[in-house]
């Protein structure tokens, strides 16, 4: 199959069932529902179950049953029904099971509006539901991504035994664009000595989120998730640079913010100015490193999100000297490429 | 991991903004320029948006066509706009660049745009598509007039191409109509 043109939505479903995805539980919401729509559709006619539950809390219980028993399984949703399964993602997080859930994120606080937003990225990245544990986080920015990094999450979260959130927004979920269908990374791991799969000839596999015994169990549990952490961390960063070398100016961004600050290095670097972008793939890990090495010695370092300012604050802890200013727009709306010119040069490009 | 660079070149890059009410057919013809374009060699990106009404609201996408790949997919200044009732005149008029191209539908609208400094070209959408045999095809009338006056986005060949693969089964009997519609748009710009 050649280059075709799909939605986003729609390309995570298929990658999906690419990755061997073949339970989804979910409930719907705008703007993410072309995703269930696909999932309803396609996973009948591969052998997988799909199952709208009665709610989001019932989703994801569905997703920890299903990964308990060692099936790659997905749900995904939209930023007020992925705060109902908070509790849910802690749990996995707590049982150490894979799972990958997906955030088309709409503006909020609250039941907000539908379009497009990027007011998740504290409650993905910094924890959301209770207790000392990570989601890996991964921001897609174009629906290539959105495809390839689907196959990618479900690989992350067999390897290390935790959830991985896809967090994209609702415009990029809705856009379509052409696109190369991911193959299988081929890459498989064997769940047999902890999944339940049936205790028949062995031990029962216990699978719990819950640890009273002995009084260290729970310590012991969180050494080990730390331990595995500082190794995701050190070894599953991922990132892009644009025209970082001789930029004076570094734009931050990431997800859709990502692509309009790409569009104002163009104009900025057609005005003459040097201007570069530093775009995180991975939030949590976040690419330090990378980014203090890639901000070292520019004049100014801009942070464009959808948001308040939430990523800002992982800058400025990874920035060394160079100044970090901030531009966001909120409950929907959307940077405009004018106003990060004009905040970089001073005045309208 | 992934490096590269963004010289700032005159690449082809056209905004479109397509608006209009639901059932007008406003994202499937972004969708048929997309596809059009990219069988072209283009590179395309597609954004609906339309109200959260199940019927009746308001419908609109953005569509960009470039040689190079799209940084930001959305359409905030469009170089082209078209509308098709008057709400999305009235809201859209403004935001086309200075030097753009706005396409009317004469049919529905009754009054004309104001602005001086864009190119304005009225289309008797509904009247042209009824003629080729079906109301239902005015918005193939305005993305025939679209390709006219910018044949940079794509050709009429590419339109006609992409036909059978755009529109969804149950509507593909009015193919043969829609032909006539883009001719139709085509001429009248």
């Amino acid at each position: 199959m050649g280059v075709i043109l799909m939605k986003g939505n729609e390309a995570i479903g298929e990658s999906a069932i690419i990755a061997g995805c073949r339970h989804y539980f979910g409930y719907p919401i705008t703007p993410q529902n072309e995703l269930p729509a696909y999932m309803a559709a396609r996973l009948p006619k591969v052998g997988g179950t799909f199952l709208q539950a009665e709610s989001e809390v019932a989703a994801i219980n569905m997703v920890y049953g299903a990964a308990a028993a060692g099936a790659r399984v997905m749900t995904s949703s939209s930023s007020p029904g992925v705060s109902l399964k908070m509790e849910g993602i802690s749990y996995l997080a707590g049982a150490e099971l894979p799972a990958v859930v997906v955030n088309m994120m709409r503006g909020g606080p609250g039941l907000g509006n539908i379009a497009g937003a990027q007011g998740d990225y504290f409650q993905a990245v910094k924890g959301g539901g209770h207790g000392d544990y990570h989601s890996i986080v991964l921001a897609p920015s174009t629906v290539q991504e959105l495809a390839d990094l689907t196959g990618k999450a479900f690989d992350l979260a067999d390897e290390y035994r935790m959830v991985v959130i896809l967090l994209g927004d609702g415009f990029t979920g809705q856009m379509s664009e052409p696109i190369t269908l991911p193959k299988p990374s081929g890459r498989s791991f064997d769940k047999s000595s902890w999944s339940l799969s049936g205790a028949k000839g062995r031990d029962p596999h216990i699978i719990a989120s819950m640890r009273l015994n002995p009084d260290n169990a729970l310590e012991m549990l969180n050494l080990k998730l730390q331990a595995k952490y500082r190794q995701i961390e050190k070894s599953e960063t991922l990132w892009e640079s644009v025209s970082v070398d001789d930029a004076e100016y570094l734009l931050v961004g990431f997800g859709l913010s990502a692509r309009i600050c790409k569009s104002a290095v163009s104009v900025l670097r057609k005005a003459g100015v040097k201007a570069g972008l530093f775009r995180p793939i991975t939030l949590w890990p976040f690419p330090a490193g990378q980014l203090a090495a890639v901000s070292a010695g520019k004049k100014k370092v801009l942070v464009v999100e959808m948001n308040a300012g939430q990523m800002v604050q992982d800058v400025r802890l990874s920035v060394g000297g160079a100044p970090v200013d901030f531009l966001g727009t909120l409950g929907g709306a959307t940077p405009q490429v004018d106003a990060i010119v004009e905040r970089i040069t001073g005045h309208a490009g | 991991m992934s490096r590269s660079t963004v010289t700032g070149g005159d690449a082809m890059y056209v905004g479109i903004f397509f608006a209009g009410f639901g059932g007008q057919g406003i994202i499937l013809a972004g969708r048929m320029v997309c596809l059009a374009a990219m069988g072209e060699g283009k590179h395309v990106s597609h954004i609906p948006s339309y109200g959260a009404e199940m019927r009746g609201g308001t419908a609109n996408c953005s569509v960009v066509v470039s040689d190079e790949e799209i940084g930001s997919p959305l359409v905030p200044r469009p170089d082209v706009c078209v509308v098709m009732n008057t709400p999305s005149l009235l809201k859209f008029q403004p935001i086309v660049k200075p030097g753009g191209l706005l396409i009317w539908n004469e049919s529905l609208i009754h009054s004309a745009p104001e602005r001086t400094d864009i190119e304005i070209l009225a289309v008797r959408a509904n009247d042209i598509a009824e003629a080729a045999g079906s109301y239902r095809s005015a918005n193939m009338v305005m993305l025939g007039a679209l390709i006219k006056r910018r044949p940079s986005v794509a050709s009429m060949n590419a339109v006609l191409a992409v036909l059978n693969e755009a529109v969804s089964a149950r509507h593909r009997e009015l193919n043969q109509v829609n032909r006539k519609a883009l001719a139709g748009g085509y001429e009248a710009a």
